[in-house]
C-alpha cells in the first residue's frame, strides 16, 4: 500500500510508484486470465485418437504428455491449445486438416503410458473415432445426380463403411442418383472422406458418436426383425369373428358373397 | 545490507558465490534440452512432457501427483504409468522432494526472475499469503479429482502447460505464454514468491515428500554465523532456515528438515562463512568450528 505522506505533506513518491505498479500488475493478470477463455473460436469438430476412452473416462486417464502425438507418423494429432475446443493439452485431430491414416500397428495407442488410448484395440478397423455424416444434401454433388463419388472411393473401408445407394433422380425424371451412405457399424471416423470432399466446405463431416448417432428406446423393438428372429409373427393373426346377421354376406344383391 | 552474496563474492570470487545457482540453471536447461533434441534435430532423448515421458525408448517416468489424481479419479492406471511414478517418487525421496521445484520445473526460472527483479528494484510491498495455502489447494485438487473423475489440476497446471508449450513450440503464442506472463505479473507485482512459495499444489506435493527425503541442506557450521541475514534474503522459503540455523540452544538442527526447502543451494552461494552445505537428514553439526572465525 502507498505509504503515509511525509513531513512536508508531499505524497511519498516510492509509495505511489509501487501502488501503481501493483495495480498495473493486477490489471495485467486479470486481462491475461480473461484472455484464456476469450480465445475460444468456432472450429471444426475435434476428434480423439483411435482407441480413446469415452470422453469422461478419457479425462481421468489422459495426462496430456503428447507421446501419442510424437509417435503419429502422419502428424495427424496435436495437443489442444486455447480455442481448439478439447480440454487444454489433450490430443485431438481435425479430419479436414489431416485425417487418421489408420496405421495397422496403431502407434499412437501403443505409445500411451496411461491406457487413455486403449491397447485392447487390436484391429484399427474396430476404432470408433467418430462417425462420418453426409450433413449437406443440398451441396453434395452426388445428391444432384452427378458422379463425384470421392468420399466413397477414398474410404479405407469402401463398400462397407460407405456404400452408394441408387435412387431415382426426380429432377431429370430419367436418371439415377448414387447416394453415399455411411454405415455406423463399419465407419471408424478416420475422416479421409471429409478430407477428400471436393467442395469448398466438406459436405460429409466426421462427428463425435454422440452427435452423429441416435439411439432407440430401450423398450422399442423393430417388429419385422423380431419376426425374422422368431421365424413367425410374435402376435397371433387377427381373430376372424363372424358378424351377426351377415353370415351369408351382405343382404344387398350387388354385394352378395362379400365378407369383411 | 549489501546485495546478498557480495561479501562471499569479494572473498572467493563471483563464481564461488553463484556456483549452485549456475548448476541449477544448467540442470534446468539440460532437462529442457533432452525434450527438445527430438523435435528440433530428430535425436530423441526424452519424449513426452514432465507429466509423463519415455527416455531413450526404455525409461518411463510419470509425475506421481498426476498419477495419484488419476487413481483418485478411478482410472485403472497402466503398469507403465505406475512404474514411472514409482521411479520418480524413489528419486525425489533421495534427492529431496522439492528439488523438483528448484532443479527441474520450468516455472522456477520465471518466478526466480520475478524475485530477482523485485530485489533489484527494491520492491518490498506484497500481499501476505499463508504458506500453508498450497497444502489446502493440494487437498482441494485431490478432492476435486475424486469428485469429478478427472485429473483435475491438469486443466490449469502452469507447470505442465508451460513445459508442454516449450517442448511443442506453442509457447510462442498459446496458453503457455499467457500462463508465463500471468505468473510473472503475480510474483513481481502482487505477491513476493507468491506462486512457488505459497500456492502451487505441485510444490506442496513434492514438499510432503521432501519432509521425509534423504538429501537436505544442513547448517553444519552454524557456530560461525555472523547474522548477516543474507541467506534469509535470498531463500525462497525463508521460514525453513531459522530452526536449523538458530536451534542449537534447543537441540534442533543443524539439518533443514522442513519439506518446504527446495534444496536450491542459494544459501550456500551467498554465505561468506560457509555455514551451509548439502548433507543428509542425519548430518551432525561440525564440531571443530572456532568461535569468531
Amino acid at each position: 500500500m502507498a505509504k503515509a505522506p511525509d513531513h512536508n505533506g508531499a505524497v511519498n513518491r516510492r509509495g505511489l510508484l509501487t501502488g501503481a505498479l501493483r495495480a498495473a500488475c493486477g490489471a495485467g493478470l486479470v486481462a491475461l486470465l480473461i484472455a484464456m477463455p476469450a480465445h475460444r473460436r468456432a472450429v471444426a469438430v475435434a476428434l480423439r485418437p483411435p482407441g480413446a476412452l469415452p470422453e469422461a473416462d478419457f479425462l481421468s486417464a489422459c495426462v496430456r504428455c503428447g507421446l501419442c502425438v510424437r509417435d503419429c507418423p502422419y502428424n495427424t494429432l496435436t495437443l489442444s491449445d486455447l480455442g481448439d475446443g478439447p480440454s487444454l493439452g489433450t490430443p485431438f485431430f481435425n479430419a479436414r486438416n489431416v485425417p487418421c491414416e489408420m496405421c495397422e500397428d496403431i502407434p499412437c495407442a501403443a505409445a500411451c503410458p496411461t491406457d487413455a488410448l486403449d491397447k485392447g484395440l487390436k484391429d484399427i478397423k474396430d476404432a470408433r473415432m467418430g462417425i462420418a455424416v453426409l450433413v449437406d444434401h443440398e451441396n453434395c454433388l452426388n445428391f444432384q445426380g452427378l458422379r463425384c463419388d470421392v468420399c466413397y472411393r477414398v474410404c479405407p473401408l469402401s463398400d462397407a463403411a460407405i456404400t452408394l445407394e441408387v435412387q431415382h433422380n426426380v429432377r431429370t425424371g430419367k436418371h439415377a442418383m448414387f447416394i453415399p451412405t455411411v454405415h455406423t457399424d463399419k465407419c471408424t471416423g478416420c475422416g479421409k472422406c471429409e478430407k477428400a470432399c471436393v467442395l469448398e466446405e466438406a459436405a460429409i463431416k466426421v462427428l463425435p458418436h454422440a452427435l452423429a448417432v441416435g439411439e432407440l428406446g430401450q423398450h422399442y423393438r423393430w417388429g419385422w426383425k423380431e419376426k425374422d428372429k422368431a421365424g413367425e409373427a410374435l402376435i397371433e393373426d387377427n381373430l376372424q369373428l363372424p358378424i351377426r346377421g351377415m353370415e351369408n354376406g351382405l343382404p344387398s344383391s350387388e354385394l352378395k358373397g362379400f365378407k369383411p | 545490507m549489501t546485495r546478498p552474496g557480495a561479501n562471499h563474492a569479494a572473498q572467493m570470487g563471483w563464481f564461488a558465490a553463484h556456483k549452485w545457482l549456475l548448476a541449477r540453471r544448467f540442470v534446468q536447461l539440460a532437462f529442457l534440452a533432452v525434450f527438445l533434441t527430438g523435435p528440433l534435430v530428430h535425436v530423441w532423448i526424452a519424449k513426452g512432457t514432465l507429466a509423463s515421458s519415455l527416455t531413450l525408448g526404455v525409461l518411463p517416468l510419470t509425475d506421481p501427483m498426476i498419477a495419484l489424481q488419476s487413481v483418485l479419479a478411478r482410472h485403472a492406471l497402466s503398469l507403465t504409468a505406475l512404474t514411472g511414478a514409482a521411479i520418480v517418487l524413489a528419486v525425489y525421496i533421495v534427492v529431496g522432494g522439492r528439488a523438483y521445484c528448484a532443479w527441474v520445473c520450468p516455472i522456477n526460472m520465471v518466478t526466480d526472475f520475478a524475485a530477482w527483479a523485485r530485489a533489484r528494484l527494491g520492491i518490498k510491498e506484497t500481499i501476505t499469503l499463508d504458506r500453508r495455502l498450497r497444502y489446502w489447494l493440494l487437498a482441494g485438487v485431490l478432492a476435486a479429482s475424486a469428485a469429478t473423475g478427472t485429473i483435475a489440476w491438469e486443466f490449469v497446471n502452469p507447470v505442465t502447460i508451460v513445459h508442454r508449450g516449450l517442448v511443442t513450440g506453442s509457447i510462442l503464442g498459446g496458453s503457455a505464454l499467457l500462463v508465463t506472463l500471468a505468473l510473472l505479473l503475480f510474483d513481481f507485482g502482487i505477491a513476493a514468491r507468491g506462486w512457488c512459495g505459497h500456492l502451487c499444489p505441485v510444490g506442496a506435493f513434492y514438499g510432503l515428500l521432501g519432509a521425509k527425503s534423504l538429501v537436505r541442506v544442513a547448517a553444519v557450521r552454524r557456530d560461525a554465523c555472523n547474522n548477516c541475514m543474507e541467506c534469509f534474503a535470498v531463500c525462497p522459503e525463508r521460514q525453513v532456515i531459522a530452526p536449523a540455523l538458530r536451534g542449537a540452544d534447543k537441540g534442533v538442527g543443524p539439518v533443514i528438515l522442513s519439506g518446504d526447502c527446495t534444496n536450491c543451494g542459494r544459501c550456500m552461494d551467498v554465505c561468506s562463512k560457509q555455514v551451509f552445505r548439502f548433507g543428509t537428514r542425519f548430518t551432525p553439526a561440525a564440531t571443530q568450528v572456532l568461535k569468531g572465525e
